[in-house]
């Protein structure tokens, strides 16, 4: 059921928001020893939050738009109280003392949030295999990866245990999982949800957004959380254009390039390249006008990111120091306390993007490595400006290949990083993405066509979304 | 980097651990020397390109200071925040000696 349906239900009184949370609820009791889709059910508030709700509609009020809907929120949103962990061992026994304010607003709207969702460490990575606590699995096969950073979102959204989640996305972290696991994730412009209360990885490309089960609930998620807060210096001040009241105007007076270099390039399997191309097709049957487009720079996107997410990262995690919050380690001094904290508390992938980052930033490699990624950062900038003077979307691929097997990646790095080759530009340029589930390969596998429009381009971004989905109904 | 730079080394990757205050172990070392390198090749393409007269972009947004009123507001509450310090007295967070202190 979309979330859209049990909100209505819960707010005319057909349904009660504490029965919509026990069904859901049970559902994760019977799957979630499976999946692995949580670091943490909050049964316990979701009941309280429930309650609320019902109390509200038994009063003749408003619950708000998401009334009664389960949310499972990735864990490195801060609850306040509520152990936010990151998936690392280095934040055990951390409480958050504030809400982010994503949180506050969908409390605000009536959604009742389920549980913190599994992720790579510090959302670090592309199988949700980087946690602290184990992998999540894929509903389609439990023996293959959900993708990540935000695996556990995209299965407690796939596996029907709440049907929004969110997750954030800073190379591909919500749609590339979303892709996986056969459900639609959304990278808004940057700057324009909030992040306030969002643990930082990479601050320059970090952004939250919604997963959903279809286009119009992703659309009404995100509508629900967006907007300027004095909270975040980095969040947008104008107007957003709404989503969910175009959604369904249809694409015939829009122009659509498949991107080439995302679509074409090594790595793509042929069965991706396949449903791009159907996608391509329906929409030119849709009445837009599809053609293809060279977006050179974007194949050195990959390369920029490696330098660029890990620099700003070894940045942001200097302040897990065993000082103030989270695990500690014995130490003769501070400095030996430090460093042993942080070798026990992170994982490898976090190590070794630490290292990355903090040699890419050193003395005599800043302007070889850091520097220069930077430049090209500004050519892939340029070169979506010139395509979007010809289109209004882009069309790609989201991931290169369907879901992959646990394992397959773990001892190879540069293979797993390769994994968001197509959606790390978007984050480089601040632009937004949309994931939307579009055939299956080998396996029934999920396969997702990524839509990327310019900054705050979300509105007709979110049309041609909705236009892929019909072209499948 | 350009062509023919010296790969990564083990002393370098000891260097760069101490810089990030990571204490690693011998294993650690060795995976991340390979590794690490490994990634730094393929990031070398971006070091190839004739892009000196490209500007950088640090950030997709134009960067202004932000400036708020100056209103007073309610603050975190002192008793949870350091509720989840590994180690408290009087109020302050504790941690062993600086180094170079006397007892």
């Amino acid at each position: 059921m979309t979330a859209r349906a049990l909100a209505q239900a819960v707010r005319t009184g057909a349904r009660r928001a504490g029965d919509v949370l026990e069904e859901h609820l049970a559902r994760v009791a019977e799957l979630e020893p499976r999946l692995h889709a949580f670091n943490l059910v909050t049964e316990e508030q979701a009941r309280g939050a429930a309650a609320a709700v019902d109390a509200a509609v038994d009063a003749g009020r408003d619950p708000g738009p998401l009334a009664g809907v389960p949310v499972a929120l990735k864990d490195n949103f801060c609850t306040r109280g509520i152990p936010t962990t990151c998936s690392s061992r280095i934040l055990e026994g951390w409480r958050p003392p504030y809400d982010a304010t994503v949180v506050t607003r969908l409390r605000a709207a009536g959604a009742v949030i389920v549980g913190k969702t599994n992720l790579d460490e510090f959302a670090m990575g592309s199988s949700t295999e980087n946690s602290a606590f184990g992998p999540s699995r894929n509903p389609h096969d439990p023996a293959r990866v959900p993708g990540g950073s935000s695996g556990g979102s995209a299965v407690a959204v796939a596996a029907g245990f709440a049907p929004i989640g969110f997750g954030s996305d800073t190379g591909g972290s919500i749609r590339q999982p979303a892709a996986l696991c056969g459900v639609v994730g959304v990278k808004p412009t940057y700057g324009a949800v909030s992040r306030y209360g969002l643990v930082a990885f990479a601050s320059s490309l970090d952004q939250i957004g919604p997963l959903a089960v279809d286009v119009t609930d992703a659309a009404i998620a995100l509508e629900t959380v967006w907007g300027h807060d004095p909270l975040d210096s980095t969040s947008i001040t104008q107007p957003l254009e709404p989503v969910v009241a175009s959604l369904d105007r249809g694409v015939d007076d829009l122009r659509v390039g498949v991107v080439t270099e995302l679509t074409e390039m090594e790595g793509i399997a042929p069965e991706v390249q396949a449903s791009v191309q159907r996608a391509a097709e329906a929409l030119s049957e849709a009445g837009a006008k599809v053609d293809s487009v060279s977006v050179p720079s974007t194949i050195y996107g990959l390369s920029a990111y490696y330098l660029i997410a890990p620099a700003e990262a070894s940045s942001n995690l200097a302040r897990y120091d065993g000082v103030r919050y989270g695990l500690r380690t014995d130490g003769d001094d501070v400095a030996a306390m430090n460093a042993s904290t942080r070798d026990a508390g992170f994982g490898a992938e976090v190590k070794r993007r630490i290292m990355l980052g903090t040699y890419a930033l050193s003395a005599g490699y800043y302007d070889a490595y850091y520097g220069r990624a930077q430049r090209v950062r500004t050519l892939i900038i340029r070169d979506f400006s010139r395509a979007y003077e010809r289109f209004d979307v882009l069309l790609s691929p989201t991931a290169p290949t369907v879901a992959f097997e646990l394992g397959a990646k773990t001892a190879d790095p540069l293979a797993m990083y390769l994994s968001d080759v197509c959606t790390i530009p978007t984050n480089l340029a601040g632009h937004c993405a949309i994931s939307v589930p579009y055939g299956t390969g080998a396996h029934g596998l999920p396969i997702g066509v990524q839509v990327l429009a310019p900054a705050l381009g979300e509105a007709t971004m979110f049309r041609v979304a909705r236009a892929l989905e019909l072209s499948l109904q | 980097m350009s062509d023919g730079s010296p790969r990564l080394t083990r002393a370098d990757v000891q260097h760069v651990a101490r810089l990030a205050r990571l204490a690693l172990t011998e294993q650690e070392l060795d995976e991340f020397t390979e590794q690490l390198a490994v990634i730094l090749d393929h990031a070398n393409d971006v070091a190839a390109l004739a892009i000196d007269d490209v500007p950088p972009t640090a950030h997709p947004l134009p960067l202004l200071n932000v400036f708020r009123d100056d209103v007073p507001r309610a603050t975190l509450d002192r008793d949870e925040v350091l509720a989840s310090a590994p180690d408290v007295v009087d109020m302050k967070f504790r941690v062993p000696k600086i180094l170079g202190e006397r007892a």
